[in-house]
């Protein structure tokens, strides 16, 4: 069964069209890129697709929940990282996972196992208890998308995860991604870094509110017979007629 | 004479357990060059970027701007030297008109007086010069923030992540701007997290955990990479990446979007089976990893 599957999905703001009539599907176990330039209307397509905001028209499941009726149901289904927020900074590495944990409805049993299993496969014991604040911000993106993953959600929506890393432990940290899509969890990776795109399987580019493109990286450089995908990416993006928010 | 000169510059923070954030900083930077500061979040940038605008002051060393001594002569620098900071610092309330006019105040000068030198870059932003800082978009606060930097005519610029957090677009027009600037004689230091943006600068310096790793052209840096690099892939890159790093034949082995980069011990490639290989040229991301994996330095 597919994870994502919308169709006419589109969103007005009075007379605004943000979001106009994008339509597409996304496996399970894939990872699948959401690109577009600041003002395309990103944010608020995955607002929808995330059950926090109702849709003007069109259909669409999440993990199989109907994003107007089901919101709650998506929601339960779903987990969510960003660079800018997903962990107290004032909390130990085990309290924020007891928090989502908690707020998942996961058992406190359930939470400790879980816990443990993650500091270990993450090595940090020696962090587990030390405020999320104290961290280096290679521990606390891993640890961020271990604690979004922890109710092992059908979809993980990642937003610009990996900003401003060493490169090494941008690799490890997509190696987590990797290793989730392997065990059949999504990941729906939105970012206007092209080269956090190329890690993707299927990515699509947004321009005004619509989806102008939409393929692995090595098709679309194929078909607008770029060098990369910031060439791609420019390409389309120009053309936006929208100043951005 | 070096328009920078930073000879030993160490800054440590915090009492009991203090942190390095500089470790024994040396290089130069030539008049009129566009050199770039390259390195991740942590790594001192903004801290090296401080003491050379004379807001914060070194544990050791010296530095100096145009043979000024950034803490003797600190008040002739700032006549001289522009800072951009990677928090966008201008008055939000203010229009962008008000915004120029403000900081040209503060030097004593006036938007008309110094119209033709910001002018390239002024005219994209012109047609909303009575709109307010805080209602524009990424891209264009931007470039206000560089007019603004400029408008002064200083002749050293210092530019902290002025692209982090940009689309691409806008990231792509603001390096054009600043080669653009290099054409006016300006020395500029411009710091960024992202290694694709390398390429535009004359020089760059690798930085991480407060140590330099390497200074050279972006196509010296490439050129000293050591080893023979191929790019692989497979149908699952995931289980090859796994294989892989078992292998004892393989050095090393990362992912780079969707194919994996690998050396092999001793130079000598071995066929793989089940996969797509092809002996590649490195990028300066191979070479900061690689550098990274030969410091001494971990995360």
């Amino acid at each position: 069964m597919e994870a994502i599957i919308i169709k006419d999905l589109t969103k007005k703001f009075g007379s605004f069209t943000a979001v106009d009539h994008i339509s597409f599907e996304v496996g399970q176990g894939e990872i699948f890129g959401f690109l577009g330039a600041n003002g395309a209307g990103k944010t608020t397509a995955m607002r929808m697709l995330c059950g926090l905001l109702e849709p003007t028209s069109g259909q669409g499941t999440v993990a199989g929940y109907d994003i107007y009726k089901q919101r709650d149901l998506v929601k339960q289904n779903i987990g969510y990282m960003s660079q800018k927020f997903s962990l107290y900074e004032d909390l130990t590495i085990k309290e924020n996972m007891r928090l989502f944990g908690g707020i998942y409805g996961m058992s406190d049993k359930e939470i400790k196992m879980k816990g443990e299993q993650v500091i270990q496969d993450l090595s940090l014991q020696n962090e587990q208890n030390a405020l999320v604040e104290s961290l280096p911000l290679g521990i606390k993106q891993k640890v961020s998308f271990a604690v979004s993953t922890f109710h092992t959600p059908k979809i993980v929506f990642l937003d610009e995860p990996t900003g401003g890393v060493d490169p090494i432990a941008r690799r490890i940290f997509w190696e987590m991604i990797y290793e989730a899509a392997d065990r059949g969890i999504t990941a729906f990776v939105t970012t206007h870094y092209m080269d956090e795109a190329e890690y993707c399987n299927r990515i699509s580019i947004m321009v005004d509110g619509k989806i102008e493109a939409l393929d692995t990286p090595s098709n679309l450089r194929k078909q607008f017979g770029a060098d990369n995908l910031e060439e791609v990416f420019y390409t389309l993006a120009r053309k936006a007629k929208r100043g951005d928010d | 004479m070096a328009a920078i000169s930073i000879n030993n510059i160490t800054k440590m923070y915090g009492g009991e357990s203090p942190v390095k954030a500089l470790q024994n900083i040396n290089f130069e930077v030539n008049h009129g060059e566009l050199f770039g500061l390259i390195g991740p979040d942590g790594a001192g940038k903004t801290s090296l970027f401080r003491i050379l605008a004379t807001l914060l002051l070194p544990d050791k060393g010296s530095a100096s701007i145009e043979n000024l001594d950034v803490v003797n002569h600190y008040r002739e620098i700032r006549n001289i030297l522009s800072y951009m900071p990677g928090k966008f610092s201008l008055y939000q309330d203010l229009t962008i008109k008000e915004n120029l006019e403000f900081f040209a105040g503060l030097f004593g000068t006036t938007l008309d007086a110094n119209y033709e030198f910001i002018k390239d870059i002024y005219v994209q932003i012109e047609p909303f010069k009575n709109r307010r800082a805080g209602q524009l978009s990424g891209g264009m606060k931007q470039k206000l923030a560089l007019c603004c930097s400029l408008i002064h005519k200083p002749s050293i610029l210092l530019l902290d992540e002025p692209t982090t957090g940009v689309d691409p677009v806008s990231r792509k027009e603001f390096w054009e701007m600043l080669r653009t600037l290099r054409n006016q004689n300006i020395t500029t230091l411009v710091s960024t997290p992202y290694m694709d943006e390398a390429n535009m600068c004359d020089r760059i310096a690798l930085i991480q955990n407060g140590q330099i790793m390497s200074i050279n052209t972006p196509s010296g840096i490439l050129d000293q990479f050591p080893y023979r690099l191929f790019a692989i892939k497979s149908n699952n890159n995931y289980h090859l990446l796994q294989k892989l790093k078992d292998n004892s034949e393989i050095r090393s082995c990362y992912i780079f979007g969707e194919y994996l980069h690998i050396t092999f011990q001793d130079n000598r490639p071995i066929e793989i089976h089940g996969t797509e290989m092809m002996e590649i040229k490195p990028g300066i991301e191979d070479c900061f990893i690689e550098l990274m994996d030969n410091g001494s330095n971990n995360n």
